[in-house]
């Protein structure tokens, strides 16, 4: 059963339609890129994955969970999928360390020896164990989005969503942001991410998605879909991608 | 009778009605904190009928001088049938007055912690109220403090006006020392110093948090 399942989302912001009927599915252990011109609809498609949106129609169902209304299944399904943003979002009034111990410990109820055992782990699979009693405003960007990367795994999700996570990073802390998630995906995490670092979305990602007008335009293992693009759409954006 | 002259024995009267000012200010902060804040978490609530009134209690307490406030709490409150001692009256009133201000303070710096910090407790499964308990209100709180205090000098001088219904805080109680000297401009030039002496150094405070919340970092 897949890990991932979207089924003829529609999700309008006012008179707006931003997503016109999307449909995808993701195996476990999959990594899904989704790339496309601003405006296309790709981070919407992505929020509505853990709820940040309410779709108008169609279905979700995410490792297990089905999204729906019910605020305690949301909080259930939240536990099981994790999502980095791009402004980092870390909480500015708490040490590296407590950012990532506070869900485990207030949500999941796991005891603060144990916590901070899990708070290390994540850390130094990002790479920071240092920075465990810095704040926030005492690291780089690339270190604050790692942390924040740190920050959800140690929920231990099944699913991990990534929007944009790179595009307020200079290319050096850029690089340093796709190893860790590059990481990730090779021990197995299933990962969707909305990207625009095409170099990295052919690399690292099984599948890439190409967003178009609020539809999936094309979608195929990512080598072939950069290699040959099937439509004019996604061969200019591909073509004005200058790495 | 002989005139007295204002000297230290009336300047001593003064600094322990000084005493019943602070009082009162304590009151007020405190039962207008308490007040207060309630009305400001309803405010940002995500329930619409629960903004609204909390809305509308902000403005009609805000619409309102502070002495209708006054006159209604001890003169509508004795018609029904309670005779209030002036504290209670002052008391209360000056809490109501107080809780419609710091109410509106406090809902513009919660509204003030980016709403990207909502989502991301959001999205880690915390419920709201861990939301505000342990992302948002402290973020909100050190905001606060040079509004706070700086509303806080405000209510120091609003007290003064408790001395209407008869409560001899420090305005009330350089009248009858007026009426034994006539020596109207030095005694309220003392009382005013008073105030003066209350009020500067939490003015001071409040400008010093102010400085410090904009040069320092967010924590």
């Amino acid at each position: 059963m897949p890990e991932v399942i979207v089924e003829n989302v529609h999700k309008s912001f006012g008179a707006l339609e931003v997503l016109k009927g999307v449909s995808l599915s993701v195996e476990r252990g999959e990594v899904f890129a989704l790339i496309g011109r601003s405006g296309s609809g790709k981070s919407t498609l992505l929020r509505c994955m853990n709820g940040l949106e309410k779709i108008n129609s169609g279905r979700i169902e995410i490792a297990g969970h089905a999204l729906g209304e019910d605020a305690k299944a949301l909080r259930k399904l939240r536990t099981d999928v994790g999502i980095v943003f791009q402004s980092y979002n870390l909480f500015p009034h708490l040490t590296v360390g407590e950012n990532i111990m506070l869900a485990p410990r207030i949500v999941k109820d796991v005891a603060k020896a144990k916590a901070r055992e899990v708070t290390r782990e994540v850390l130094q699979l990002v790479g920071l164990s240092e920075k465990f009693e810095s704040y926030p405003d005492q690291l780089s960007g690339g270190q604050q989005q790692r942390v924040a990367i740190a920050r959800s795994l140690a929920m231990r999700p099944k699913v991990m969503l990534f929007d944009e996570v790179t595009s307020a990073l200079d290319p050096e802390l850029t690089e340093e942001v796709l190893m860790v998630m590059e990481q990730l995906a090779r021990d197995g995490m299933t990962m969707i991410l909305v990207t625009h670092e095409m170099g990295f979305a052919r690399r690292v990602a099984t599948q890439t998605i190409f967003m178009h007008k609020g539809k999936i335009w094309e979608h195929g293992p990512s080598a072939a879909l950069f290699a040959n693009p099937q439509t004019p759409e996604l061969h200019q954006f591909v073509k004005s991608d200058v790495k | 009778m002989t005139l007295k002259t204002f000297g230290l024995d009336q300047f001593g009267f003064l600094l322990y009605s000084l005493q019943w000012t602070i009082l009162l200010t304590v009151i007020a902060l405190i039962g207008g904190g308490l007040l207060g804040f309630a009305v400001a978490l309803a405010r940002t609530s995500q329930l619409k009928p629960v903004r609204i009134a909390a809305a509308s209690y902000i403005q009609i307490i805000q619409g309102i001088p502070v002495l209708m406030i006054l006159f209604l709490s001890y003169y509508g409150l004795s018609l029904a049938g309670f005779e209030l001692p002036p504290l209670i009256a002052a008391g209360a009133s000056m809490t109501i007055y107080a809780s419609g201000y710091l109410a509106e303070i406090w809902q513009g710096c919660i509204q003030a912690v980016p709403k990207q910090q909502w989502e991301a407790s959001e999205s880690l499964a915390m419920t709201r109220l861990q939301q505000y308990r342990y992302v948002v209100l402290p973020q909100a709180m050190r905001i606060s403090l040079p509004p706070t205090v700086g509303f806080a000098v405000q209510v120091v001088k609003n007290t003064s006006i408790t001395s209407i219904i008869g409560f001899v805080e420090l305005a009330r109680a350089g009248q009858p020392i007026n009426n034994a000297t006539f020596q109207p401009f030095r005694v309220f030039l003392a009382v005013a110093a008073l105030y003066f002496v209350v009020c500067y150094p939490l003015s001071q405070l409040s400008r010093l948090l102010e400085r410090r919340l904009h040069a320092g970092s967010n924590r």
